[in-house]
């Protein structure tokens, strides 16, 4: 292709004494930045951080062996990130472009993020092209399949998600120089689809598992996502949204970090509407903070109450 | 007799690193490649049969050469060229066009006289190839 990120192989190629500085690489190529990004940016996912300094290793060190000449097979890269919502997968398959891009893995460094829908169509021979056209845009960079697991239909053997599983997998196994796949999911279906579809199975090397988010964790996230938009709670309102998390946990679809964001959104309608029908003069202070009443007018208490009060 | 037409007339064949080099420039200018092929030499032949659709929105050429190897597979004895589209405004055409496949023999271009009112003669030409009906020439 235009430009070969691979270096050139050096020259005394048996030279054993040659050393190679691998901290110059990764300071070079930035991944350490991406690295560093990652860990100031992203709450939490320790495990996940460490698969993908891992993960980055790996990679340096295959280039530095390619550097002097130690013949390697092009690593496989696809990967499967498994988790609950609202855990962070497609953040870090954002970030994880990134990396494979710094590192010359991946020509362009873009992420397509797709769903069943991109991929199968909706009568015979429409998923084959409407599949090639999704693979053909993420050509050189990557392509993240969200909840992945749809696209294998046990309960309908002429589901045509087959068809976009046999050419994705073709894909990856003749492109893999092109082209690096991320499916995502929950944790539990990606192991049945991966038990249906052994070939996916033997053609994804790195399982990276999201777990949930801690309390305090998601109270941290609240605090910086606040923060982006110039907002803040103050001291009483914190104090309610501590309480808030665990209640709004107990609920049924509870998605982690998207649901803080729901629930901010929530407080921020109703402190514009708190100040809109307040007195007409209006300090910064108040465009900014949320209070208390905020955070409490939510449902999510009354429910919590009710709850505790028919446990006793 | 080699045809030449397009962009990269006046070169050699381009090699597929080239190619894919020349339409990852297409990529970069936000320009839609397409890819055509045919079996009528002639250079006033403007109607080339579309090979797939154009490529819009893609970012990386590795796709283009896919498809172009593709088309090769199943019109490997005809000419298949590289459209580039720029579907801005004021501009909306092609913007650069170049030659990517060929025939593996040309027999090249017969030379017509009609001759008119006195001494007067008009020319034209003729490809050899379209002698035979469309689909049975070359090979």
């Amino acid at each position: 292709m235009a430009e070969d990120p691979v270096l050139p192989p050096h020259e005394g190629e048996g030279d054993l004494g040659a050393l190679i500085d691998l901290r110059a690489d990764i300071e070079q190529t930035g991944v350490a930045e991406v690295l560093e990004t990652l860990d100031r940016e992203l709450i939490g996912l320790a495990p996940v951080k460490q698969r993908i300094r891992e993960t980055a290793a790996l990679l340096v060190v295959e280039r530095a062996r390619r550097t002097v000449g130690l013949a390697t097979e092009a690593p496989t890269l696809h990967m499967s990130f498994t988790g609950n919502p609202g855990t962070g997968k497609t953040t870090v398959a954002l970030r994880m472009a990134d990396i494979l891009h710094r590192l010359g893995y991946s020509r362009r460094g873009h992420l397509i993020s797709v769903t069943r829908d991109d991929l199968v169509g909706q009568y015979i021979g429409h998923t084959a092209p409407k599949t090639k056209e999704v693979i053909k845009k993420a050509m050189g960079g990557v392509l993240f399949i969200d909840e992945a697991y749809y696209l294998y239909r046990p309960e309908n053997e002429r589901d045509y998600g087959q068809e976009a599983i046999e050419i994705l997998l073709q894909v990856m196994e003749n492109n893999r120089d092109d082209l690096v796949v991320i499916l995502a999911g929950y944790a539990d279906r990606m192991t049945t689809f991966f038990e249906s579809n052994p070939g996916f199975r033997s053609r994804i090397t790195h399982h990276i598992d999201f777990p949930d988010y801690g309390d305090e964790e998601l109270m941290v996230i609240a605090d910086k996502m606040l923060a982006e938009q110039n907002y803040r709670f103050d001291d009483a309102a914190r104090a309610a949204f501590a309480e808030y998390i665990p209640l709004r946990r107990g609920q049924p679809h509870f998605a982690n970090a998207r649901s803080i964001r729901n629930a901010l959104d929530r407080m921020r309608l109703r402190l514009a509407h708190r100040v809109f029908s307040a007195e007409p003069l209006v300090s910064r202070d108040d465009l900014m903070t949320i209070r208390e009443a905020d955070v409490r007018a939510s449902r999510i208490y009354a429910v919590g109450a009710a709850e505790s009060g028919a446990g006793f | 007799m080699r045809i030449t037409q397009g962009t990269f007339s006046f070169l050699p064949d381009l090699t597929d690193t080239q190619i894919a080099a020349q339409v990852q420039y297409c990529l970069d200018q936000g320009w839609a490649p397409g890819i055509e092929y045919t079996d009528d030499p002639h250079p006033r032949n403007t109607y080339w049969e579309l090979w797939g659709l154009p490529m819009f929105d893609l970012v990386d050429a590795a796709g283009v050469v896919h498809e172009l190897n593709e088309c090769r597979k199943i019109h490997d004895d005809k000419y298949i060229r590289i459209n580039a589209f720029d579907s801005s405004h004021a501009w909306e055409t092609v913007r650069l066009s170049f030659i990517v496949g060929r025939p593996k023999s040309e027999p090249g271009f017969k030379l017509i006289r009609a001759e008119g009112h006195g001494r007067n003669i008009g020319y034209t030409t003729q490809a050899y190839a379209t002698d035979k009906p469309e689909g049975e020439r070359y090979g």
